[in-house]
């Protein structure tokens, strides 16, 4: 680059040079051949973290180019469009969001310029429609500038509950399968065929403290299942991408949920209190996840009022 | 927030009691840091903005000369402040109630005792969460509203003569009126339980005036001292004027 300088193209210029040394920082890993992603941080979303703590990707076929999840804000979301163009000139045909918190759909904005199909879950709309208010007043104020630009873009393509559906990339299809209510109400995984890699979405955390934003009793039975399934490459919400043989990860997280129910139902059967489960339930799980401290407790708030209606 | 916008909220938060203070009580005073006739907990930081844990407690011995008539909740930054109104009987003897409520950002929370001489005694406590009121009802609105109506009474085996501890629950999605829906392109109507009625052997215990604040699924626990058998009775108001009841034998 040269250095032409006014005073003016200076200001210009050093913006430019941040954004290249964030570029440059923000890294992708491989996963399988033409299967990338971008290990969030276990942080909560501020304005120094661009609110890049989920794991967000692409998947590069002969055609085209699908984004799984878009970022946890309108800053991240072009940091991931380059990466993507440094890999890759086909068109960005999808942007597949698998459910709706906003360090999954944040970034989707920065994806308009493609002329993708925007895909979800058949209930993601409602979600989205339902949060965005609070979202937009909350993460402009927590991310500041990063937040800039943020639209909440519905998906126009939804997959119902019970029928897979099949994303073409050019010799290289993908299955997208929706869930009932489980880490949220409108969860969705994507499945890539050619490399055999789960993408969980938030359905697994790894290392992070799970949020329970669906139902305790529907996303256990939703482990059961998906930790049974026979792929090469497994790559969850929020935490490392590992080999589809290792069960920890599956295992930890149905450990915690199942620990938290047990005592939960516990409380409950013996007439004990919300502020007692609050206080009590699954304290012996705070060393074994980051974040416990700001979200375990919500977890134990959010499982006490289902629990009490069995 | 930096420091300069926290004190300037702070006057800002004065002046929006005194305004309440104004609507809801007029000129009567009221008597603060009342911490000798009631007591109120509530988280610091809620967990879960749409479900924050509350509770009152009476300090002094509730007595047919001088008790707590009413207890009052406001929530002085929700979009209705004034969240509940506990109509409260002698009978009752000392109070121990607790409820849930949605807190739509970082606020303060107010219980103010109305003696049955009228006077009025407040304690208050801030409370950090935001977005209860404009977050989503449920976790799961399918699975809330197929529940919708249905009641639970838990307690323990309540012994005569004993104080015990009873939890009246109501399924209900207690829609604020504030949540968007993405069907209609508009906010789902306001649909909540207004008023629940406790008795106990024909005599009411509590009669819970509420709003939109109180979280989906109201509760209230509260605790009681039976003096004969009889049938403790819990009776629920809608805004759309459907009733639910539940009752259990003591």
């Amino acid at each position: 680059m040269h250095l032409l300088i006014s005073f003016f193209s200076f200001m210009a210029l050093s913006i430019a040079f941040a954004s290249e040394s964030q570029v440059n920082r923000y890294s992708v890993k491989q996963v399988a051949e033409g299967i990338f992603y971008h290990q969030g941080n276990h942080e909560e979303a501020n304005a120094e973290n661009l609110g890049a703590i989920a794991n967000v990707g692409f998947i590069i076929g002969e055609k085209c180019i699908a984004v799984i999840d878009s970022g946890g804000s309108f800053y991240e979301g072009e940091l991931l469009r380059k990466s993507i163009r440094q890999h890759s000139d086909l068109p960005i045909c999808y942007v597949i969001n698998t459910h709706v918190h906003p360090d999954h759909v944040l970034g989707n904005a920065a994806f308009t310029i493609d002329k993708p199909e925007f895909v979800g879950h058949e209930k993601l709309p409602a979600a989205m429609a339902s949060r965005q208010q609070h979202f937009a007043r909350q993460f402009s104020e927590i991310l500041g500038d990063a937040y800039k630009g943020t639209k909440f873009i519905e998906a126009g393509t939804l997959v119902q509950v019970d029928s897979p559906i099949k994303l073409e990339l050019g010799n290289r299809p993908l299955v997208l399968t929706a869930y009932t209510t489980a880490h949220t109400d409108h969860d969705l995984t994507v499945y890539d065929v050619n490399s055999s890699t789960l993408w969980t979405g938030d359905l697994l955390f790894v290392e992070r403290i799970p949020a329970l934003d669906g139902s305790i009793n529907g996303w256990i039975d939703a482990l059961e299942t998906l930790g049974e399934r026979d792929v090469e490459m497994v790559v969850p919400g929020h935490g490392p991408a590992f080999d589809g043989k290792q069960s920890k990860g599956w295992q930890d997280l149905l450990h915690y949920l199942t620990t938290v129910r047990k005592e939960v139902r516990d409380i409950i059967n013996d007439m004990g209190t919300i502020e007692e489960a609050i206080a009590s339930v699954g304290t012996q799980e705070a060393d074994k996840w980051k974040l416990f401290e700001e979200y375990h407790r919500r977890n134990v708030t959010a499982a006490y009022v289902e629990l009490e209606w069995e | 927030m930096s420091h300069s916008l926290i004190t300037q909220a702070t006057t800002a938060e004065e002046d929006l009691w005194s305004g309440l203070k104004q609507t809801y009580f007029g000129d009567r005073e009221i008597r603060e840091n009342a911490e000798d006739i009631l007591s109120l907990e509530a988280p610091t930081r809620a967990e879960d903005a749409a479900i924050v844990p509350i509770s009152v407690k009476s300090v002094q011995p509730q007595t047919a000369e001088r008790y707590i008539k009413n207890i009052h909740i406001i929530i002085d930054k929700n979009p209705m402040p004034y969240s509940a109104n506990f109509h409260l009987s002698p009978t009752l003897g000392d109070i121990d109630i607790a409820t849930r409520v949605r807190v739509d950002q970082y606020t303060d929370m107010r219980a103010i005792a109305e003696m049955n001489d009228g006077s009025l005694h407040m304690v208050s406590k801030f409370v950090k969460a935001s977005g209860g009121c404009s977050a989503p009802a449920g976790k799961d609105m399918e699975a809330a509203m197929a529940r919708l109506g249905k009641m639970q009474i838990r307690m323990r085996e309540a012994n005569i003569g004993e104080t015990t501890q009873a939890q009246v629950v109501v399924s209900h999605p207690n829609n604020s009126g504030l949540q968007f829906d993405q069907k209609t392109r508009g906010y789902i109507p306001p649909h909540y339980v207004k008023e629940i009625v406790i008795d106990f052997a024909d005599e009411n215990l509590i009669t819970l005036e509420a709003g939109i604040s109180i979280s989906e699924d109201p509760s209230i626990r509260f605790s009681f001292t039976p003096q004969k058998h009889g049938v403790l009775k819990a009776m629920v108001n809608d805004s759309k004027e459907m009733t639910y009841s539940s009752d259990k034998q003591i």
